[in-house]
């Protein structure tokens, strides 16, 4: 279980993220719409410790996230997918894949899961020497989830996922996500494309400049009128 | 793979041990004549230039980061090593040359790597220009501490202060070669490892190799210290070489000079670094053995060949290509691709 609660987040004298609580209970899908500038990306990167918080606390089953450094917060189970697909481009499909691994030291251990990764995602193995900067979008991102699931996390934070994918791609990146949820994996989303991130998700936050505006079932959200008007354009 | 890695080892070993052969026959035999003495310092200077200029291929090619403070380090290394062969004349213990070398040169490595670490921790917070103006200002403070040294003290004697001379000529090409071959075998090494990998991740998307539990600058400064350690090394040798030392030598434009010879030999591959520096630090003097007059001049030349190599090739001669003589082995005896072995060997020099 991932607990935010009253996270406070300031950049300078600005104050990107308002007392804002989230829960990601196991086994679930979270996700967090918001409009661009919302603070959704600053709430997913406090999480992991690449950005500090004025104060609030981050609690993951029991250990107070915002006291452990970024490095060790993989090792806590816990891997972060982030926007726009952060892939090391010159190196190797592998070589990306193993640095997914690097806190984990157990040779063995990293190797059957790249296997299962591999196994996921076979269109990885088939590029496996190449260039990471010379997959196409769709890949990258892929290459991005796979490397994150390299350190066999429990939770997942994906940040969006589905920027500047097409279509297509798009609902094959939800397909990931439905499939890592049905075997177990609790995630918590944060997404621009509302209607997608809603119809995959169990519950939803709505992030309005830095405020919870809204908490929900997911499938109330997407009835919901205000949010229609506002995200889903309709 | 451990038996490939022994031949690969082996084959090393033996081009390495080839060039060094080759060196001795040039300098031993007295072929050349009357200009052996002088071609053997223009081969230390080449060879410390190998370890000055791979150090600075650490950070610059590997880690992404300008240092154009480079010389400082290296400063540090001379007077660290100057000091204290003079201190160990001056006190009249007598030690042979090639322990007193390896110390000298562990010691001026040593300091060079805890001046370091100094600037690393606080200093690694910043990235790119930022970083690269800190380097200039930490170079240039210690050019300025050394300009006003002064510890006639230790020396027991009045003269020794910021400039001296008199410094044993104990820097010896047989004992230079190695401690070329052995840093830039470490240096290899270094990047072939897990903590290498780890540095180029970081180089290649920050975000990411944060987000992949990796100690951002943890790494950061271990290779900078690592970096600082080795031209703290080339440091001694040139003061075990040259014999005196002047802080003004270690200057900004010296620190660039060692930038240009990276950037030219192609940053991120120690093939390049090998063969650009003994070549680029060669040339002032082969200039002005043409013409004297031509000396002042190299700096002319370097921009020159910046520029063109800018144009023609940005990479830099080498790009990230590194050579290894095990594939050449393997070409020329005809075997087919067997895996990828990775080593480089058969140092170039001069």
């Amino acid at each position: 279980m991932l607990k935010v609660s009253n996270l406070n987040v300031h950049y300078g004298v600005i104050h990107a993220i308002n007392d804002v609580t989230i829960e990601v209970p196991d086994g679930q899908i979270v996700t967090l719409i918001g409009a661009n500038g919302a603070g959704k990306t600053t709430i997913l990167h406090t999480i992991t410790g690449l950005k500090k918080a004025t104060d609030g606390s981050v609690l993951w089953n029991d250990t107070e996230l915002t006291k452990v450094p970024a490095h060790k917060i993989v090792t806590l189970g816990m891997a972060h997918v982030p926007e726009g697909r952060h892939v090391f481009a010159n190196m190797t499909v592998q070589e990306n894949l193993e640095m997914g691994a690097f806190a984990g030291k157990n040779k063995e251990e990293n190797a059957a899961m790249l296997k299962e990764v591999y196994e996921r995602f076979p269109r990885l193995k088939e590029r496996y020497r190449q260039y990471a900067g010379t997959l196409s979008g769709g890949e990258q991102q892929m290459l991005a989830v796979g490397r994150a699931l390299m350190s066999r996390p429990k939770i997942l934070l994906m940040d969006e996922p589905s920027m500047g994918l097409s279509p297509i791609l798009v609902q094959e990146i939800f397909d990931i996500i439905k499939e890592l949820h049905k075997q177990g994996l609790t995630i918590l989303l944060v997404e621009q494309n509302a209607r997608m991130a809603l119809s995959v998700a169990d519950t939803g936050y709505v992030l309005e400049t830095g405020h919870i505006k809204m908490k929900d079932d997911a499938k109330a959200l997407l009835e919901n009128d205000e949010v229609r008007r506002a995200y889903l354009g309709v | 793979m451990p038996k490939k890695n022994k031949r690969g080892y082996i084959i090393n070993i033996i081009g390495i041990l080839i060039v060094f052969a080759l060196l001795c026959l040039l300098f031993d035999t007295g072929i050349l004549g009357r200009r052996t003495e002088y071609m053997k310092g223009l081969a230390t200077i080449g060879m410390f230039s190998i370890i000055m200029v791979c150090s600075l291929n650490l950070l610059t090619g590997y880690m992404g980061e300008f240092s154009l403070g480079h010389a400082g380090f290296m400063s540090v290394g001379a007077y660290t090593a100057g000091i204290f062969t003079m201190l160990l004349k001056s006190k009249g213990i007598t030690v042979p040359d090639l322990p007193l070398f390896i110390v000298s040169l562990i010691l001026g490595g040593f300091v060079a790597g805890v001046v370091g670490i100094i600037v690393g921790i606080p200093a690694l917070r910043l990235r790119g220009d930022y970083l690269c103006i800190v380097t200039v200002a930490v170079a240039e403070i210690i050019r300025v501490v050394l300009c006003n040294l002064s510890i006639p003290a230790i020396t027991g004697s009045s003269t020794f202060s910021k400039s001296f001379a008199g410094i044993p000529k104990i820097a010896d090409y047989h004992y230079v070669f190695f401690a070329m071959v052995t840093s830039v075998t470490i240096m290899y090494m270094y990047i072939r490892s897990r903590y290498g990998r780890a540095v180029i991740a970081i180089r290649e998307d920050y975000i990411a190799a944060a987000s992949s539990g990796l100690n951002v600058t943890k790494h950061k400064v271990m290779t900078f210290t690592i970096s600082a350690f080795f031209a703290g090394i080339a440091g001694a040798i040139y003061a075990l070489s040259i014999t005196s030392l002047l802080p003004t030598y270690f200057n900004f434009s010296k620190s660039s000079e060692f930038l240009a010879m990276v950037i030219m030999g192609g940053s991120g591959s120690m093939t390049g670094s090998i063969v650009a520096a003994p070549i680029l630090s060669a040339l002032p003097q082969i200039i002005s053995y043409v013409n004297a007059d031509f000396a002042s001049y190299r700096m002319l030349i370097y921009a020159v060949l910046l520029v063109l190599v800018m144009i023609f090739k940005p990479s830099g001669l080498f790009g990230n290509y590194e050579f290894s003589l095990t594939r050449v082995v393997d070409k020329v005896l005809g075997k087919g691709k067997g895996g990828a072995t990775v080593n480089e060997g058969g140092k170039k020099d001069e």
